[in-house]
């Protein structure tokens, strides 16, 4: 099996979908959630249908938040509202938790989150932080157990897996919050791990047949690893289905993250990461 | 003979380290994040003012008059804690009311008492104790004890006032404003109160004492305790069929060596929850997101270690000769590819907090407990079944014939 040979045709796919999500990105950005732009969220359960109409009459009686966005979810299994509002005051959300259980007898309070603009600041900061701390962390260390080209590419394969998964959200134009940042992280920690198991027998071939050119022993490297990397991110991507369908709507986006961000993971490892390794080298023979 | 008793003794070890974890699970449990159990995470901030600016002394003074009323919400191990230089982490686990309890605990609380042009002329300092009660017509009120300092302080002020109305403020709240009929010195009474719990709720706060300044409520998240128990039994059954669904995949493509790897599986499951518990870690619904996770890593190094041995049989060893091999060869790899990844655990659970700290820590144990049962607990599983016909079949391990 060849696959290196025909990296143009690998870099051409990964190229596509990044510059189309990076074109959404930049038209649509993400959509952020109240973790990040600051706001209040309070969600109910109801035992019978209640619909946004009959929770916006609420608050605009009390005339607290009435401009807020109301949507129907199924978080609880039974009849759930959302409501969305900017960063309000502790007794304002206690006046609307008791005006909303006072006008429905069934209603019950799921959760409340509220957010104030700074905490979203920060966040944002810490997770810009957290994402060049952990590139330079891995960097260093594939320098040092391989060499630095393969860090480097590395650190590419890496940008391109989360460039995707950011794209591909901006497409969708999911409600991101704290969650997705752990996804990316971990995204970022699997594609790497990923890489390294190809890495690792480039490494090992770049002894045992030190004879052929590199193109041959990263090759080999690709294709004899090749049933571990499919049956790893099967079983990967098997456990991610699994929550994502049967683990409630909370952790859903995170779920869509990780799947997203795996998938382009693995592909990544095997079609990005040695077939750049590649064209490194031949870069330098020439 | 002696492989034999090799085998017995590594049969023991690994049985033993299985009854540690059941211990260490039933003697501590898990614990469940405020998302999971339900409970209330508020983040307080202290708002520097005129006369004082926010240090050690004040971030003190606030925390023990939080502690205070926290504790009179009769909660089972609440949490408070400083965090940074200016701000107050408050857990409230399964508490009644969570949005009811962030809003008593963040409130100054300044009682003041004031004349009809607003100036201030004694302070909830001079309050020594204050309590719900009813008075005479059966009306809800806060009943207050002042000081002996305060007492004569609050006869000088009604003698001075007498026949004029006096108001008592908490905050900028007008709680009462009563005519003074004569002069008062150690104790008084608050009326106005719907309720006899809005008198306590207010009576906690005099009692108590006011914030040595303001404090900002800058990020609550609360969590009823139905949400809780469903968040958890979604998780447990998704996790489940997760497992299930990879145990089937994996017996399918590797035979006999798959129904070791299932049986690995669950060892491993029951460890991590034996460090978990013995870590004393908190569980939270993304941190259930990273153990499931952790389960595909527990997978993967056994999918290395088993594609490591199908290789050296290939190659023309015989089963003992490609498993010392084999293993040895996938040592490194699964080192150098988890070391990364428990880096970027550890990095962010330096950078976040919360539930996504939750996730990062339980991920990170998670990695480190599969490594373990990897290099420990597949190996002797391996070698024990060394010497069965089930291994040495040629369809074990996936290998084909030709």
């Amino acid at each position: 099996m060849d696959i290196l040979g025909k990296r143009k045709l690998w870099y051409t796919i990964s190229t596509t979908v990044i510059v189309i999500g990076l074109l959404f990105l930049m038209i649509n950005g993400l959509n952020l959630g109240i973790d990040f732009n600051g706001g209040t969220l309070m969600e109910f359960s109801f035992a019978e249908n209640v619909t946004s109409e009959e929770v916006r009459a609420v608050l605009e009686r009390i005339e607290i938040a009435e401009d807020s966005k109301i949507q129907q979810s199924e978080s609880a299994g039974e009849h759930g509202v959302i409501i969305r509002a900017k960063t309000l005051e502790s007794e304002e959300i206690v006046t609307v938790d008791n005006a909303i259980r006072e006008e429905f007898q069934s209603a019950e309070m799921l959760r409340t989150e509220m957010v104030g603009p700074t905490i979203g600041r920060e966040l944002r900061i810490n997770a810009l932080l957290a994402m060049i701390a952990a590139s330079i962390a891995i960097v260093a260390y594939i320098s040092f157990r391989f060499e630095f080209r393969f860090a480097v590419v590395s650190i590419i394969t890496l940008m391109h897996d989360v460039l995707i998964t950011l794209g591909i959200f901006a497409i969708l134009g999911r409600e991101v919050n704290t969650p997705f940042v752990a996804a990316l992280l971990t995204i970022v920690g699997y594609s790497i791990n990923d890489t390294i198991v190809i890495f690792d027998r480039i490494r090992e071939n770049m002894k045992l047949m030190h004879k052929v050119p590199f193109i041959k022993q990263a090759n080999t490297a690709v294709v004899d690893t090749l049933p571990r990397s499919i049956n790893t991110s099967i079983t990967t991507l098997i456990t991610i289905l699994a929550i994502y369908f049967f683990g409630g709507a909370s952790i859903q986006t995170f779920m869509l993250a990780l799947f997203i961000g795996m998938f382009a993971g693995t592909y990544s490892s095997i079609f990005v990461a040695s077939p750049l390794l590649v064209t490194w080298q031949e870069r330098i023979s020439k | 003979m002696r492989y034999k008793q090799k085998r017995r003794i590594k049969l023991i070890i690994i049985l033993a380290i299985m009854a540690f974890a059941a211990f260490l699970y039933f003697q501590h449990g898990i614990n469940l994040g405020l998302d999971l159990q339900g409970g209330a995470h508020i983040v307080l901030q202290a708002q520097p003012t005129e006369e004082r600016e926010i240090n050690d002394t004040v971030m003190s003074g606030i925390q023990s008059v939080i502690e205070r009323r926290v504790n009179q919400l009769g909660l089972t191990e609440p949490l408070i804690q400083r965090q940074g230089s200016d701000r107050i982490i408050v857990e409230l686990p399964a508490v009644d009311s969570p949005n009811e309890a962030i809003n008593t605990i963040g409130r100054t609380a300044m009682l003041t008492f004031r004349n009809s042009a607003g100036e201030v002329l004694m302070t909830g300092e001079a309050v020594k104790d204050a309590r719900a009660d009813h008075d005479q017509y059966g009306r809800p009120v806060i009943a207050f004890t002042l000081t002996d300092e305060g007492s004569k302080q609050f006869a000088n002020i009604t003698r001075q006032y007498i026949g004029e109305k006096i108001g008592i403020y908490l905050d900028d709240e007008r709680l009462t404003n009563p005519t003074v009929q004569a002069v008062i010195e150690e104790r008084g009474q608050i009326t106005g109160y719907e309720s006899i719990q809005a008198a306590e709720e207010d009576a906690i706060l005099i009692r108590e004492g006011a914030l040595p300044v303001p404090v900002e409520v800058i990020e609550t998240r609360t969590v009823g305790p139905t949400l809780g128990s469903i968040s958890i039994q979604k998780s447990i059954k998704a996790g489940l069929i997760g497992l299930l669904l990879v145990a089937i995949y994996m017996v399918f493509y590797y035979r006999f060596p798959g129904v070791l790897a299932a049986v690995i599986l669950a060892i491993y499951g029951l460890i991590l929850m034996g460090t978990m518990a013995g870590l004393q870690a908190t569980l939270t619904l993304p941190g259930i997101a990273g153990l499931i996770l952790s389960i595909g890593m527990a997978v993967d190094a056994n999918i290395i270690i088993f594609e490591r041995i199908k290789d050296e049989l290939k190659s023309g060893k015989t089963l003992r000769a490609a498993i010392d091999s084999g293993f040895k060869r996938a040592y490194t790899t699964i080192i150098d590819a988890n070391v990364t990844t428990i880096m970027t655990a550890l990095i962010l659970a330096y950078f976040t907090s919360g539930t996504v700290r939750g996730f990062a820590v339980t991920l990170g144990i998670g990695i480190i407990v599969s490594m373990f049962t990897a290099f420990f607990v597949t190996r002797n599983v391996i070698d024990i079944f060394a010497g069965s016909k089930l291994l040495r079949e040629n369809k074990s391990f996936g290998v084909r014939k030709g």
